[in-house]
């Protein structure tokens, strides 16, 4: 019953949500954590969410350190885009097959993307894991290229972390092709 | 247009507090402990209002709505982090830091969705400015 993992996972985050709220640790918090955990669970009953994850540390912090650093870049070039005078950028919206199928994973890696150089998540066909997305101050075709390869940077660099074995054998199963479609 | 007016009265507050916080830690001057986390605190709550403002004068400025949920994105949610961060090295307390970070930690996983929501929306109801589209490969 994998089923169970899960929530009792979900059950120790919010008890630890619950102490980290009140500024403390103690037994009036773990037991009120507790309590508060069981009834979200019971009450709001989410739909599953397979959890086939493995943390790799090393490979988790290349994920953080990267993702830090293009959080930094992708502000401060929005930042100076909306500052500079008379300056109308150019967008695309291009389609990016992934590789991953699992929801959560999927989710993480559009939520990453989000935040980093010149991404918006703006549809996704979870059938197919095309991810539809806004390019922002576009300028030329070799852009897109550039931004392709980097969704799926950001793509491998998180199933590298915490993707499955399975799924870490897909990103070198399935080289993907470099072409201006797809 | 208020929305830009409220990012930027607040980036402006935060500016005089990261300024003042700044100073103050100038005025101790003997390099000690605290005096360092105060100056480090001062510049990341300077950044951090910087970005924030630049984020609202963006969603007044750039064309299209879609550009403009960039702004709100990046520059936001990392200006957002950095008066987190400057907060933290001001007050030093642990039972504030739970609830700090929780504050970036809601605030990293909530603006995806929001923006991907917004977006779609903004996408199916021609928020997209076409003259200003290279491709795209969902229509």
């Amino acid at each position: 019953m994998a089923r169970w993992r899960e929530q009792v996972i979900a059950a120790g985050w919010m008890v630890l949500m619950w102490n980290l709220l009140w500024g403390r640790f103690s037994l009036g918090n773990l037991v009120g954590g507790l309590l508060v955990a069981v009834a979200v669970l019971v009450f709001f009953p989410l739909p599953p969410v397979t959890l086939d994850a493995r943390l790799r540390p090393v490979a988790l912090l290349d994920l953080t350190v990267r993702f830090v650093a293009e959080l930094v870049t992708a502000s401060v070039h929005v930042a100076w885009v909306a500052v500079r005078p008379g300056y109308r950028p150019r967008s695309a919206i291009i389609a990016v097959e992934l590789r991953v199928r699992t929801d959560l994973n999927l989710a993480l890696t559009a939520e990453l993307l989000s935040l980093v150089p010149g991404t918006l998540i703006l549809d996704v066909d979870r059938k197919a894991g095309v991810l539809y997305v806004h390019v922002f101050d576009v300028r030329g075709t070799g852009n897109l290229t550039r931004s392709r390869r980097r969704i799926r940077d950001v793509e491998r660099r998180l199933l590298r972390a915490i993707g499955s074995p399975a799924e870490v054998r897909l990103l070198t199963s399935h080289p993907v092709e470099e072409g201006p479609n797809r | 247009m208020t929305g830009g007016a409220v990012v930027a009265a607040g980036a402006a507050g935060t500016l005089a507090v990261g300024g003042v916080a700044a100073a103050g830690a100038v005025a101790v001057g003997g390099l000690t402990g605290t005096g360092v986390a105060d100056l480090l605190a001062g510049g990341c709550l300077l950044a951090g209002a910087v970005l924030s403002l630049a984020a609202g004068i963006g969603v007044l400025r750039l064309p299209s709505t879609v550009d403009r949920i960039h702004a709100v994105t990046k520059p936001q949610v990392l200006g957002m982090l950095l008066i987190l961060l400057g907060l933290t090295l001001r007050l030093r307390n642990p039972a504030d830091l739970g609830m700090l970070l929780l504050v970036g930690l809601f605030q990293l996983a909530t603006a995806p969705v929001t923006a991907q929501m917004i977006g779609r929306a903004a996408y199916r109801s021609n928020g997209v400015d076409r003259e200003l589209l290279d491709t795209d490969e969902l229509a």
